[in-house]
């Protein structure tokens, strides 16, 4: 017994990295164009001394190389928050999109573009991240704070949930405001923030969501044991020597940054953090050491295939990411609340 | 040894305990009993320190417990509270091992898993090790957090005899969903516990009875307040049970002691 279940986790896991090795393969070879092996093989070469690119070799690298990676990296860090959120909460119908953290990071950012352009400030390329963060922990803050009972100070899940409706719509009629007042052509698109999209990765957003996302997760990794003890509840976790308020902190501080980064440049994109970590644990069991790896890896896989029919159902032109990833996700999260093995 | 010196503890402009002292020695089975309402459960949360008390102190070994680290503090202490819901499917081996959590750093060892197989098998839950915690009944999972708490306090083998050191064992009302069979084997394997590892061990239970029957020492709280501690016949007079549970007690003698019917 014990051997199983020490080898299973591995195993999936296992499965999993060579599954978004896979993913990631089909996702930069097929699209809006197909590329062949010759022209992907020719187009990494000229980055280490190899002949210069041709056109469609430049759109390779310059557009769908880093869309590929970034996608990858997005969908790992809402896998990764989704699970935190669930551990934090001890509840499994918690979502980052859910209770405010994307869309108060989107209106973060769309404030970012608007008033950047207006008042013409910070313009390093940490700056639209920060934004989001900002946006994405007010947004959060102000779920928790609404959703919190007079009596005990709990939140109750229907609370959070009824709560981050109501933030989530204020953040998106804000943003349908502001791209009526924007000059930037980014944030005048209002699909863009609401229903998300990677149409505009570059390297640059690469790079900084991969320090988020990564930086993120193995933070995250450090305190699985101990979200692991909050499983069997508060007053226990903290008589098995966990500082509980400390971990909380932390931990939604780790997600509202990853989550809130990868919102910055890709819009809201619902949902896979509710499926990601539910699929995981009927698969792993629900130890977050092996959950954490786990999401992070299945999350990159599910955006992958997500983007790949968002890419190929209307092509050449394509579909919001969030639509494909909604459609998938409402019917996984009315079957959750309709399941009555867990308490709310 | 446990102490606790002239602990008073009130949320909001409630006094739950009021000047609470007591000694609880190692090595011995301190029982805890009391009406509802009087502060048992308040006060194992105070010595376990869950809560800290506004005024009085809680000393392990004579050192006060509010300057101990948490991670220092799980690993010679464990509590077994009530009802313990688990938020996701989890193995009932799973959940013992959690008692290991303090003791190891990344993944538990050889000696973590040969220990939770051993006490799986004193609690006799080794024949569900694989189930799901949330299927299993009340009574199930009171043994199965009964194994993870020993686990957390059991004395590890490369500690030596020459560096002792004391640990602590706090049970609220463990007997609670538990059969007949399962409450006398239960407070028989607490008691040997307690003397085979020299922990302190307190606990909280209601039938008086088996508290007459298990306890070193018993102590009887009413209103916050430490009414009488002693040895099981200087508590259990009909004087203090009359006044304490306000019921009327029949002491009648059998075989193997003295039992107490309640009218």
């Amino acid at each position: 017994m014990s051997a199983l279940a020490m080898t299973r986790p591995r195993t999936l896991l296992l499965i999993l990295a060579v599954l978004s090795i896979v993913v990631l393969a089909g996702s930069i070879r097929y699209g809006a164009i197909d590329f062949s092996l010759t022209d992907i093989y020719a187009a990494l070469r000229s980055l280490v001394g190899g002949p210069d690119p041709t056109l469609d070799q430049r759109i390779f690298l310059e557009l769908r190389l880093p869309r590929a990676i970034l996608c990858l990296l997005v969908g790992a860090a809402l896998g990764v928050g989704g699970t935190l959120m669930q551990a934090l909460f001890r509840n499994p119908i918690v979502e980052p999109g859910l209770v405010g953290t994307s869309s108060g990071a989107a209106l973060g950012s769309a404030l970012f573009f608007v008033l950047g352009g207006v008042l013409d400030i910070g313009m390093s390329i940490w700056s639209l991240p920060i934004a989001a963060c900002i946006g994405g922990i007010i947004a959060t803050y102000l779920v928790f704070l609404l959703a919190r009972s007079r009596e005990d100070g709990r939140a109750s899940i229907v609370m959070l949930l009824l709560t981050g409706l109501a933030i989530n719509a204020l953040a998106l009629s804000a943003i349908g405001f502001l791209t009526y007042i924007a000059r930037d052509p980014q944030a005048r698109s209002i699909t863009f923030w609401s229903l998300g999209t990677l149409s505009g990765a570059n390297w640059k957003s690469v790079a900084i969501v991969a320090v988020s996302t990564i930086g993120g997760t193995l933070l995250a990794l450090r305190y699985a044991k101990q979200l692991n003890a909050l499983m069997i509840g508060e007053e226990e976790a903290v008589y098995l020597g966990v500082n509980v308020n400390r971990l909380k902190w932390i931990i939604l501080s780790v997600n509202v940054v990853i989550v809130a980064v990868a919102t910055a440049f890709t819009g809201v994109i619902s949902f896979v953090g509710l499926i990601v970590p539910h699929i995981l644990r009927m698969l792993l069991g629900a130890d977050n050491r092996n959950l954490i790896i786990g999401s992070a890896l299945m999350g990159a896989i599910i955006l992958s295939l997500a983007d790949l029919i968002a890419r190929f159902s209307l092509r050449p032109a394509e579909l919001p990411i969030g639509i494909v990833t909604s459609a998938v996700g409402v019917p996984v999260f009315i079957y959750l609340l309709r399941r009555r093995q867990y308490v709310f | 040894m446990l102490e606790a010196r002239d602990i008073t503890f009130s949320v909001g402009r409630r006094e739950l305990l009021s000047g609470v002292s007591a000694t609880f020695d190692a090595g011995k089975l301190h029982l805890i009993i009391g009406p509802n309402g009087a502060g048992k459960s308040t006060l194992i949360k105070q010595l376990a320190r869950l809560t800290r008390p506004q005024v009085g102190s809680v000393l392990y070994e004579g050192q006060d417990v509010a300057g101990l680290g948490e991670a220092a503090l799980a690993r010679k202490r464990a509590v077994l509270s009530q009802a313990i819901e688990v938020a996701f499917p989890l193995s009932v081996r799973e959940v013992v091992m959690m008692g290991r959590y303090p003791h190891f750093g990344g993944s538990p060892g050889p000696t973590d898993h040969k220990l939770v197989d051993e006490l799986m098998d004193l609690v006799d839950v080794t024949e569900f090790a694989a189930r799901n915690y949330q299927t299993l009944s009340g009574g199930e999972r009171q043994r199965v957090n009964f194994a993870r708490v020993l686990a957390q306090v059991w004395p590890s083998e490369h500690e030596t005899s020459d560096f002792p050191r004391c640990r602590y064992l706090f049970l609220d009302e463990p007997l609670t969903f538990l059969d007949i069979h399962h409450q006398i084997d239960f407070m028989k394997k607490l008691r040997d516990f307690a003397s085979a590892t020299d922990a302190v061990t307190v606990g909280v239970v209601h039938d008086l009875n088996l508290a007459a029957r298990f306890a070193d020492r018993l102590y009887m709280i009413k209103d916050g307040r430490i009414i009488a501690a002693g040895e099981p016949h200087e508590v259990l007079t009909g004087e203090l049970i009359r006044e304490v549970f306000s019921v009327e007690p029949q002491f009648v003698r059998t075989t193997d002691g003295m039992h107490m019917i309640f009218g």
